[in-house]
């Protein structure tokens, strides 16, 4: 079941590389080096001819940059920057030394340039070995106006997906496998290595799980927040969004529109704006604590320790978040209610079932049946929320001054005061990596053992 | 002996109802209370960040008019002309790639569909910020991260990823009967012209939908923002803005603009969100019937 079984190709096809190579001609024997030849001696002279630019346009590039970004990759460059007299111009200048993040941004540029690059070989083989199978055969061979013409009909999905494509490539794989590799490495401010750095293989995976050192410490408490902060998060919106909604929603209610308004109205409101007046309104002097004073329920010169205090603050941020995430909740929960077949209530009522018991036995397990993809991407999303933790309290209190996370920083929020902050892009990374691994284990064994799951199956 | 029961199971139902609607008036205040207090705040008269009193004293148009008049050290309408730049031509980029993708993905079965459905959901785990830094390389690396060009920056950043939160519009897209595909192709159709004029008319409520998510992040996001424009301080973003406004070397004099720049985001925001927020519940529970 699931995962790990056999994949089944979908999609036969008679033209294989590996047919191509075994059973070709010599035209299409001879595509292997020369691109796109057998296009051309089959009358796809266009297309042969794209695809031999395709090949001298990677030859050039790795004859020109390409070869010397790879030879590089190993060593990440050794050339440090240097300060040098210059006797005519009475200053010092800097030597042009290496730097070791272009290096190594190049470096894994190329390789993905050289991975597309087969991949578009083997198209060429493909495409030669039908063209010459068409031909052999006496069918058709399409010309250059009939290939783009199928782009519109049984190639749309070439037409469409390829920009998308390429611009996730570019911005979501390159720099994911750049920050990966940055993993691997001691890039960081500690011992000065920004300019230039090496490979230390697990290094900062063993700094990391060490719990003697301070690093080791942070890491171990500030996952443990983030693990309560998500399992709380996830389910007191989830709690609450479902008991407001079936109040706003329950027969005698009246005004529904109006309830449902002013809920959503907080979250009509952008994010990062309600955030931030809730942080202002949180501080010792900010609103909360004047309204207090106001109505006397505390001493003038109190004031209640919302982000000072680290339990405070922790209780602070999962009922700010309450605020914040209910409203979406509601919306998302709304319609799944209504969505519940009538039927069922009705019997129940018949039945002389009561509230609680029809609550139990109908809506929650219907309700969790429907929404467990929901709840787990709620769940992803909270362990990688951002904004709420950075915006309202910025990971404040900082109790230990010696580490580096204070008492509310999730591991996201970690992640970007060592990186955007400290300079410490390896450990950054090594934590970005490690937040992959504990969500990806989750997500895997909660999607597969969910009803859901087996019975979409659409992943 | 029966109308007695009938009359005190109705007294029952009264004060049920009566509860459920206390409760909600409370919960209600509760949610509406922060927004009542920065809409009041964005017309108070006096200066400074914190004051003794929670209602103003006195209200004044003042820190409207300054938002729009003093642009010399943070250049309000500048920041929301550039904001509305980007998220114009990020939403174009954005809607197109997601109405495609979502469309190859519902309608078409082609070689690559799983394993782009499960690099999608494998992506969506890691932390949206790991690679942030990683990008400004790549963007650096490119050149894009000086002047103006940091407009097209954005604008990349914000459309490049679009293409990876498909499952709404696909799961919308699905439930457009196969049969109308079916009859056009026989009739004579290319996919394009079956995506064109027959798919993408049928789904208004998910077009709307992704025009307006679009063309709100731009204004939302701060993070991406602030990474990339570092100093450049006439390519802010309307969010970066108002997050100076913050900072402790602002808050005293533009606390109270601040609270006008918030409320003047929130009333297209809110208006839009508002106009979609049916397309929203009907989008993720699912229930369009096509």
């Amino acid at each position: 079941m699931g995962i790990l079984k056999k994949r089944v190709n979908e999609f036969p096809t008679p033209y294989t590389c590996t047919r191509a190579i075994r059973e070709g001609g010599l035209e299409t024997k001879l595509s292997m080096v020369l691109m796109g030849l057998g296009n051309i001696v089959h009358g796809q002279i266009v297309k042969g001819l794209l695809y031999l630019a395709v090949e001298a346009a990677y030859i050039v590039f790795m004859v020109l940059t390409g070869a010397h970004c790879l030879a590089m990759l190993p060593s990440l460059g050794s050339v440090a920057q240097e300060e040098v007299w210059d006797e005519t111009l009475q200053i010092y200048t800097y030597t042009k030394g290496d730097q070791s993040v272009l290096i190594l941004l190049f470096g894994v540029a190329t390789v993905i340039i050289t991975f597309l690059m087969v991949c578009a070989w083997r198209g060429a083989l493909r495409s030669a070995y039908k063209a010459e199978c068409l031909a052999k055969e006496g069918k058709h061979v399409n010309n250059f106006v009939e290939d783009v013409k199928s782009l519109l009909h049984e190639n749309l999905h070439r037409l469409l997906m390829t920009p998308p494509m390429f611009f996730i490539g570019a911005f979501t794989i390159l720099p994911l496998i750049f920050m990966i590799c940055m993993a691997f490495t001691n890039y960081s401010k500690i011992d000065s290595h920004l300019m230039l750095f090496d490979w230390v293989g697990l290094d900062n995976f063993r700094a990391l799980f060490d719990s003697t050192s301070i690093l080791g410490s942070t890491f171990w408490s500030v996952l443990g927040w983030t693990l309560v902060w998500a399992f709380f998060a996830t389910f007191s919106n989830y709690i609450f969004g479902m008991i407001v909604s079936l109040l706003i929603n329950r027969k005698g209610t009246r005004a529904k529109g109006f309830w449902r308004f002013c809920f959503v109205l907080s979250c009509a409101v952008p994010m990062f704006v309600s955030l931030l007046i809730m942080r202002t309104m949180l501080q010792p002097e900010g609103a909360i604590n004047v309204l207090l004073r106001n109505l006397g329920l505390i001493a003038q010169d109190a004031s209640l320790p919302f982000f000072t205090d680290p339990t405070w603050a922790r209780v602070t941020v999962i009922v700010v978040n309450i605020w914040v995430g209910v409203p979406y909740t509601l919306l998302q929960l709304t319609g799944v209610l209504q969505n519940i077949p009538a039927e069922l209530y009705e019997a129940a009522k018949v039945d002389g079932a009561n509230a609680l018991q029809i609550f139990t036995r109908i809506t929650l397990p219907y309700m969790l049946y429907v929404t467990t993809p929901y709840l787990i991407v709620t769940f992803t999303g909270k362990v990688n929320n951002f904004n709420v933790i950075y915006l309202l309290s910025g990971g404040d209190p900082v109790t230990d001054l010696s580490s580096t996370a204070g008492k509310t920083d999730l591991l996201v929020t970690w992640l970007y005061k060592l990186t955007v902050d400290k300079q410490y892009y390896n450990i950054g990374a090594v934590i970005g990596i490690l937040t992959f691994v504990i969500l990806a284990v989750g997500a895997l064994l909660t999607y597969r053992n969910t009803k859901s799951y087996k019975e979409e199956g659409g992943f | 002996m029966a109308g007695k029961k009938i009359q005190s199971a109705k007294r029952r139902r009264f004060i049920n109802n009566s509860i459920v609607h206390v409760i909600l008036a409370i919960l209600a205040a509760i949610w509406v209370f922060p927004i009542v207090w920065v809409v009041l705040t964005s017309f108070r008269a006096e200066q400074g960040s914190y004051v003794s009193t929670f209602f103003p004293q006195s209200y004044t148009l003042d820190n409207y008019i300054r938002l729009f008049t003093d642009t010399t050290i943070l250049n309000f309408p500048k920041m929301f002309m550039n904001t509305l730049f980007i998220a114009v031509c990020s939403c174009i980029l954005s809607t197109f790639y997601v109405l495609a993708v979502s469309y190859c993905l519902s309608r078409l079965r082609f070689r690559l569909r799983k394993p782009y459905m499960n690099m999608a959901m494998i992506l969506g785990l890691f932390p949206g910020f790991m690679s942030m830094i990683a990008v400004y390389f790549i963007l650096k690396a490119i050149g894009l991260t000086e002047g103006n060009l940091i407009k097209l920056a954005l604008i990349l950043v914000y459309s490049g990823g679009a293409a990876l939160s498909f499952q709404i519009a696909k799961g919308f897209f699905d439930t457009v009967p196969f049969a109308v595909d079916e009859a056009a192709l026989l009739d004579g159709c290319t996919r394009w012209q079956i995506f064109t004029k027959i798919t993408l008319p049928l789904s208004k409520p998910i077009v709307i939908y992704t025009v307006l998510t679009s063309f709100m992040a731009p204004w939302l996001d701060f993070i991406f923002a602030k990474v990339i424009c570092r100093a450049n301080s006439d390519q802010y973003t309307i969010a970066i803005g108002l997050w100076n406004m913050l900072q402790k070397e602002y808050i005293d004099n533009w606390y109270t603009c601040f609270a006008a720049g918030a409320v003047l985001i929130s009333i297209p925001i809110a208006a839009l969100f508002l106009y979609m927020q049916r397309y929203y519940v009907d989008g993720l529970s699912g229930a369009v019937k096509g």
